[in-house]
């Protein structure tokens, strides 16, 4: 007889595939150098790698909280939707793929517009949403822009837009390249009323936005690494038949050749708008 | 024929009309006769091929056939005196955009125009001098500051576009074909003379607006105006290629349902079986929808121009303001 009876029944009735520690949703891999972060940590250098400096993605709504005052701040033109005007189906039905995208991101379409303080002075901000339909620009975003122009024009208060954008929404058809035509002519107004707009672009802004607003500031700032381009990268590839070069068309490109004023780390882009918006507002 | 005999008609009295000199009433008329033709025509055609409507596809097609007339051809069929005009000042000369100054009906007026290939030569070298139409950086800013010097003198100014989009190449990134665009729209949309834009091919995108944000837009019969080829429409949806006929016909970017949308706001009938049957005639067709056009908006002011510019886009979108408003964070 054995000394020690083996005792049966003694652990737990976990299944094996349960019996561990839960980390998923703790800890975030830096994409960039592989440093793991507590992801508390992470989101108090507001989602930049301690270790290599790299810019992850962040979630519209902190970046939000982030730019204005104590975070606070009131959106506006929120009831303003897309319809499905061309009767567009691809995979899904366009009507169908609104629906989703407002469920799955809590907001109406790609763009957040919203008033506020930023360094205690008054201003108008829009935060692009890259999850809603790739951040996309079709007649909402064209005309949530436009209004949020005007109304920087009416109560002259400076103008911050944080773009981030796959190009114009395909599913709109003619329509969302119109929107551009419509920015522009309400970004012609700005400019004419003096007052200040400040384009901050992100990873990435490309297409239809590159091609309008986003290169039209009187300052255009971007964060570090972000893809910056009209054409993807994908049919410049097309076109000229070979790989492109590391680096192309990141920020840091788009600086040395002339095409950004500059290139501000998120954990100093509050100072720089702010002094900014001193330099240039009454 | 009865069909037949009704188009001599039509044609007699329109070469009567077209020999008087031009009032807006002749012109309207001259317009509303060609229509006809065009649709007896069609009629003709329909019941001699027993062929169904043209698809969007189709109409694809003609607006990239290789034989199409291109700007130079109604530059010289439709303007005299012509003289062009090079160079951004910057970087370089772009000869996918062509510019310069003639006379329309005798009267100064600049033009821009996005050429394919060189004038009555098309050989795959004289395609490759004007990009295929693909027009970079410097040209955009060709075409913003010679419309600047047009503007500063009152003149205006007449666009003709047909590309199939702005060059995507690494040079043209290099240097700023985003800004470059962005900021021809937004100095067209502030031009100080009238601005009337006519598509005569491919309107491709961003490539097509930076020379075409202007106060009328017309659109030549078998032509496009889109916010992504077919094509690439179709490799982002279906990642497919081939299935650009569906994307073409699902995006609406044929001229009927533009019109209606308000996006445009003439269509010009083509001769025969397209353009590229008769470019003399395809010009032509062109001249009365100027004329109108041009004496339209030569009666206002430089503020009234560009007050009606920016109120012609800002209508042009669709969406809903749903109910009620939702609250603030």
């Amino acid at each position: 007889m054995a000394w020690f009876r083996r005792k049966r029944n003694i652990t737990d009735e976990t299944p094996p595939t349960d019996r561990k520690v839960r980390t998923e949703g703790l800890f975030v891999k830096c994409p960039a150098c592989g440093t793991t972060h507590f992801k508390k940590d992470l989101e108090a250098n507001l989602n930049v790698c301690s270790n290599c400096g790299h810019h992850l993605k962040w979630p519209t709504r902190q970046r939000l909280a982030h730019l204005f005052d104590e975070g606070r701040y009131e959106t506006f033109d929120d009831n303003i939707v897309s319809t499905d005007i061309l009767g567009f189906f691809d995979t899904k039905s366009y009507a169908d793929r609104i629906a989703q995208a407002r469920q799955s991101t809590g907001f109406n379409d790609a763009i957040v517009c919203a008033e506020g303080r930023l360094g205690g002075r008054p201003i108008i901000g829009c935060v692009m949403v890259m999850e809603f339909i790739g951040g996309s620009m079709g007649s909402v975003v064209g005309e949530k822009v436009t209004r949020a122009i005007e109304r920087a024009i009416a109560k002259k208060r400076p103008l911050i837009i944080v773009s981030a954008s796959g190009g114009a929404r395909m599913m709109e058809g003619t329509y969302s390249l119109m929107q551009l035509a419509k920015i522009c002519g309400a970004l012609a107004r700005l400019d004419a009323a003096r007052i200040p707009y400040i384009s901050v672009l992100t990873d990435p802004t490309t297409g239809g936005v590159t091609a309008s607003f986003a290169m039209l500031g009187d300052i255009n700032i971007a964060e570090p690494g972000a893809l910056i381009g009209f054409a993807g990268p994908r049919v410049i590839e097309q076109t000229i038949r070979q790989k492109l070069p590391p680096g192309f068309q990141r920020s840091e490109f788009l600086l040395a050749h002339g095409m950004l004023d500059a290139v501000v780390d998120r954990r100093q882009m509050r100072k720089f708008l702010i002094d900014a918006l001193d330099f240039m507002a009454r | 024929m009865e069909k037949a005999t009704q188009i001599k008609l039509l044609e007699a009295q329109l070469a009567q009309l077209a020999s008087a000199p031009h009032t807006p009433a002749q012109d309207e008329e001259i317009m509303r006769l060609q229509a006809q033709v065009r649709r007896l025509q069609q009629a003709i055609l329909g019941e001699a091929n027993d062929t169904p409507e043209m698809t969007p596809m189709d109409r694809v097609k003609l607006a990239r056939h290789p034989d199409r007339p291109y700007a130079l051809d109604f530059i010289y069929a439709l303007f005299t005196d012509f003289h062009e005009l090079h160079g951004d000042r910057r970087f370089a000369d772009d000869p996918a955009i062509v510019c310069g100054f003639a006379r329309f009906e005798g009267e100064p007026v600049f033009i821009v125009g996005q050429q394919k290939a060189n004038y009555k030569q098309r050989k795959m070298e004289d395609r490759k001098y004007r990009n295929f139409g693909m027009p970079k950086p410097e040209g955009y800013r060709k075409a913003i500051r010679l419309m600047q010097m047009a503007a500063k003198f009152r003149r205006p100014i007449i666009s003709f576009i047909d590309t199939p989009g702005a060059y995507p190449g690494i040079e043209a990134e290099e240097r700023g074909q985003g800004e470059a665009i962005a900021r021809n729209i937004i100095e067209m949309m502030r031009l100080a003379s009238p601005t009337i834009g006519v598509i005569i091919g491919e309107g491709g995108s961003g490539g097509a607006l930076a020379v075409g944000a202007c106060d009328r837009m017309l659109m030549l019969e078998n032509t496009i105006y889109s916010v992504i080829s077919p094509e690439g429409c179709a490799s982002i949806l279906w990642r497919d290629a081939s299935k650009a006929d569906k994307a073409a016909a699902a995006m609406k970017i044929t001229p009927e349902p533009l019109r209606a949308a308000g996006i445009i706001d003439a269509i010009i009938p083509e001769p025969g079986e397209g353009a590229h049957t008769d470019h003399k005639a395809a010009a032509e067709a062109v001249r009365p929808y100027l004329v109108k056009y041009l004496t339209e908006l030569s009666t206002l002011s430089p503020e009234k121009l560009i007050e009606q510019r920016y109120t012609r886009y800002c209508r042009l979108g669709a969406f809903v303001i749903e109910e009620p408003q939702s609250l603030s964070q």
